[in-house]
């Protein structure tokens, strides 16, 4: 039985669609990608499976349907959301910030060991820790959303173009820290992304998305060789 | 010179009330990005349960804190019941929803208790006066504003629910997608404010006497307060209203009478309004276009 898996998902915002019938399944401790153009339904994609948009269709989670649950719930069985534009709460500090990813965990010990972890991956965040998130620069601040999601100490992470705007060594350091995340912690990891060689070196499966459907899937090492993909998305 | 000590004194006192009510509008505020009108009825309306409580024979303290608790109750239940529907209409039909709201508060307590003018007690002991400067319930309203401000303040900055309020007032999105039931923080928004305008309400009453009107004059102070210290920022608005409390005193004693004191606060709305929007400690938003 796969881990998370999605059944012919449709959405749409008001009138327009943006998905139609994406299918796709991932196996736990792996990191799986979406790939695509934009608008092809990649954010759309990661929204509806917390429950961010209305959707119709079958989405479930370690055998449970979660389709039609509230982002709120979905969020306590383990799903932590790294969303598109990064999601920092602004006013807060940062390590504010680090800890209201915590909120619906109980251990309060365990809070306190998993803030000193997430600072020994993200150094950076430790000394910034009192300043407000939002003078933070665009890199860290997508460390500190990758941070807040490691809070929950999540078994499924959802990530909307982590490299989104960061500089390339940046997007290295931060996606070789996913990498030993997902190796040492077994978190999964489903991560959206334009950057396709980057995304296909992290991760062992990937499924292209071209207008709201999946158009190709396979292992990466497969993909990366599929001359279409080359053209298109990898360029050479 | 005792004369205006007194006075700024006195200020201080009525203007801490005004900095609780003031609070409460900024929390609505922060979290809604609209005035609540009726802040100032749903106070008196409290006020007038704690009457009830005190005329029933219950001790004034235990009346107090049972007050305190149904305003919360009030103030969640209002905003679960009258609010909630309304949540994504437009400005608009919210800020009728908002006077609505007031008429029919002040109504229905003009039609259970009559609008005839009550006396409403105060508790605080004559020991604690400061003689010709201070009246013994003006130290202890000034007492019991601070207690409420720095509870306030331990609650919103060091426990993981005040957090949650915060982040849920001003990203309820990211509030989500970390487990936040944002639609309850906004709930309990309304309750404390709710619970702060009661207290508010309980102050003042000594002052002003209790009756349906009560609130009128000092929302429109409280939302000069607001306004002075920049609507999006709770320190402004407690500061403001410490500030327009001695304002309209000193003023209403010495310069314009106690006729015009009212006037005080409309010409510091309009004024601030008109030159500093953001208010003193106000965040000043620059838009793109």
């Amino acid at each position: 039985m796969a881990f998370l898996e999605a059944k012919a998902l449709h959405a749409a915002y008001g009138q327009t669609r943006v998905l139609h019938g994406i299918s796709f399944a991932m196996a736990e401790g792996t990191i799986t990608t979406l790939l695509g153009a934009n608008g092809a339904g990649k954010t759309t994609t990661l929204r509806a499976l917390c429950g961010m948009v209305r959707t119709e269709g079958e989405i479930t989670f370690g055998g449970q349907r979660i389709d039609g649950r509230a982002t709120e719930d979905i969020v306590r069985l383990g799903i932590a959301h790294v969303p598109d534009g990064r999601g920092t709460f602004v006013n807060l500090t940062t390590e504010e910030n680090l800890r209201l990813g915590a909120y619906t965990r109980k251990d309060r010990a365990a809070v306190e060991q998993d803030l000193e972890r997430v600072y020994g991956y993200f150094p950076r965040l430790r000394e910034r820790r009192t300043q407000q998130a939002g003078t933070l620069s665009g890199g860290e601040q997508q460390m500190l959303a990758v941070s807040r999601a490691l809070m929950l100490r999540p078994k499924l992470m959802l990530l909307d173009e982590p490299s989104f705007g960061l500089a390339p060594l940046i997007v290295r350091e931060l996606f070789s820290i996913l990498r030993t995340v997902n190796e040492r912690e077994r978190v999964s990891m489903l991560v959206v992304e334009q950057n396709a060689a980057m995304a296909l070196d992290l991760a062992d499966h990937a499924y292209l998305i071209e207008t709201g459907r999946v158009v190709l899937s396979g292992t990466a090492d497969d993909i990366k060789k599929n001359d279409a993909v080359r053209r298109s998305y990898l360029g050479y | 010179m005792d004369a205006f000590i007194h006075q700024v004194l006195a200020g201080l006192a009525t203007g801490g009330i005004y900095a609780s009510l003031a609070l409460a509008l900024v929390m609505i505020y922060q979290a809604t990005h609209l005035v609540n009108f009726a802040q100032g009825e749903m106070a008196m309306f409290a006020t007038y349960i704690a009457w009830s409580l005190v005329n029933a024979g219950v001790p004034y303290w235990g009346a107090f804190f049972l007050t305190v608790a149904f305003a919360f109750v009030f103030g969640v239940v209002i905003e679960r019941v009258v609010i909630r529907p309304v949540e994504n209409a437009p400005v608009l039909a919210v800020v009728v929803v908002f006077i609505a709201l007031l008429v029919i508060l002040n109504s229905v307590t003009g039609w259970i208790y009559t609008y005839t003018i009550k006396t409403f007690p105060s508790p605080f002991p004559k020991e604690i006066g400061l003689g010709k400067f201070m009246s013994p319930h003006e130290v202890g309203a000034i007492g019991v504003t601070l207690v409420v401000l720095v509870l306030l303040y331990l609650f919103f900055r060091f426990t993981p629910l005040g957090l949650a309020m915060r982040a849920a007032a001003q990203n309820p999105e990211s509030s989500r997608l970390v487990g936040i039931r944002v639609g309850w923080m906004l709930a309990l928004g309304w309750g404390l404010a709710a619970a702060i305008g009661g207290i508010a309400g309980m102050m003042v009453a000594p002052i002003v006497y209790l009756d349906p009107n009560m609130m009128g004059g000092v929302l429109l102070y409280a939302f000069a307060a607001a306004l002075v210290g920049g609507i999006d920022n709770p320190w402004g608005a407690v500061i403001g209203g410490f500030l327009v409390g001695v304002l309209e005193n000193v003023l209403g004693a010495f310069v314009i009478g106690n006729e015009l004191k009212l006037a005080v606060a409309l010409v510091l709305i309009i004024g601030v309004l008109t030159v500093k929007p953001s208010g003193f400690f106000g965040k000043v938003l620059v838009t793109r276009v």
